[in-house]
């Protein structure tokens, strides 16, 4: 009698998903790539536009944290939505549904969101600080809203990946779906930016923080309650 | 039975509107006759958000118990819900240009529903995107528990961070209903009606969906 492999515990292979997820991006680095270049053209188009003399000094905070938080948005829409349809595309998605629990895939895919986020980011902050001239008076307080913020969009839009995946006409879909999820995420994000660039006190912008917390906590529990009904579809 | 229920209701509605404009007096501290609105808005924006509640009901129970009833009336309710939502972003726009001389500010509250607007759609939109009918329920009821789990954060969140120009709530933080005796009677006489009005066509849809699924099969 032959002895079957152990199967791997929900966060090896989650894990394992991850390793995969970051390995075929970086033999194609398609979506890396495509996500970069229109990050970098919206940063071109708007620093050209708005640059950092042609506004009035009180209005520079309010309109660079709208800004940035655009950037942002719009480069998680292209990218994130391609996290569960490439599976469908290249008709690997019943394998996954074969080798990994629900629960597993949802965790490795959110990982891979959030570094491909977290890659943009790196690359979209210092360029718009820079390009702007955008002065940050707690940047405590500003990198707390980056982390809870990308954990929200990377969650909400994964989850929305995933239902995407199913449905026809997908990228239009995605954007349609993920709007008013991340709606009052966003909202915050760009108060409390707006706040960081005003006020030198952590404190003064902590209640948006605490908005993203608990946003996070929720949107990222149901989406792995909510996750297997999707998944077995 | 339901004939006579109807009939009422109709009686009911047409009585309503005529004590809304002629028998209720205008409040204090609004511009000429607009308070009379509330009587239409507060109702519409009232069941706007019951029929959320009931459409991420049923959605549940449609993930739980995989009945496709369950998926009619969710998406009963989110229909008659957006038309709803309509309605109380259109009155509560006419409103605000008489009061503040804008249709739209980006009060806390018209932010709010626009939200609710926005779910809505996106969950319509979402139906019409999937052909399979087991399959769309499946998707449409987990977009509409998420959407659901986040709605809150703007609704409630949002508009008690930052001062609303929005008259107080009817249900506000005193905890008491601040209207004189004549107008509570007509609002609530209103809102009960309104909510009947959508009971009954919630009830209609729900039968048209399930005749249309019994033809195909």
């Amino acid at each position: 009698m032959t002895e079957r492999p152990a199967r791997p515990g929900v966060f090896g292979a989650a894990a394992a998903l991850f390793r995969k997820d970051l390995l075929s991006e970086w033999r194609t680095r398609v979506s890396t790539n495509a996500l970069l270049l229109f990050a970098f053209a919206v940063l071109v188009l708007v620093g050209y536009a708005v640059g950092p003399a042609s506004l009035s000094p009180e209005d520079r905070p309010t309109v660079h944290s709208v800004l940035l938080w655009i950037v942002l948005f719009f480069s998680a829409m292209t990218g994130l939505a391609r996290a569960f349809v490439k599976e469908e595309d290249a008709g690997t998605a019943a394998a996954l549904r074969l080798a990994a629990p629900p629960p597993a895939v949802l965790l490795g895919k959110l990982l891979s969101n959030l570094a491909l986020l977290f890659v943009v980011t790196l690359f979209v902050v210092p360029v718009f600080l820079a390009m702007m001239s955008f002065e940050l008076k707690s940047p405590a307080l500003f990198l707390l809203l980056l982390l809870f913020g990308n954990l929200g969009l990377a969650s909400a839009c994964t989850f929305t990946a995933a239902i995407v995946a199913k449905a026809s006409a997908k990228g239009t879909m995605f954007a349609v779906l993920a709007v008013p999820l991340l709606l009052p995420p966003l909202v915050g994000a760009v108060m409390g930016t707006r706040v960081a660039a005003t006020e030198t006190e952590l404190s003064a912008g902590l209640d948006f923080v605490r908005l993203l917390v608990a946003y996070d906590g929720v949107v990222t529990t149901a989406a792995f309650l909510l996750f297997d009904a999707v998944w077995r579809e | 039975m339901i004939r006579v229920a109807q009939l009422g209701l109709g009686l009911a509605m047409a009585v309503i509107i005529w004590a809304s404009f002629l028998w209720a007096r205008p409040a204090q501290n609004f511009v000429g006759e607009s308070s009379r609105i509330v009587f239409y808005h507060v109702p519409m924006a009232w069941v706007a958000s019951v029929a959320f509640l009931l459409a991420a009901w049923h959605s549940a129970v449609f993930l739980k118990k995989r009945r496709m009833e369950s998926d009619d009336a969710a998406a009963a309710a989110a229909r008659l819900g957006f038309v709803f939502c309509v309605l109380a972003t259109v009155t509560g726009s006419i409103f605000a240009r008489v009061m503040w001389n804008a249709y739209w500010n980006w009060d806390p509250r018209e932010t709010s529903i626009a939200l609710l607007l926005l779910v809505y759609g996106a969950y319509l939109g979402l139906r019409g995107a999937i052909e399979d009918p087991e399959r769309r329920a499946t998707l449409a009821a987990a977009y509409a528990l998420v959407a659901f789990a986040t709605v809150p954060f703007l609704m409630f969140a949002v508009p008690r961070m930052y001062a609303s120009l929005h008259p107080d709530t009817v249900i506000n933080a005193r905890g008491k209903v601040e209207m004189s005796a004549d107008i509570r009677t007509v609002f609530f006489a209103s809102s009960f009606a309104f909510l009947a009005l959508f009971a009954w066509l919630f009830s209609l849809d729900r039968k048209v969906s399930r005749r249309l699924r019994e033809a195909r099969s």
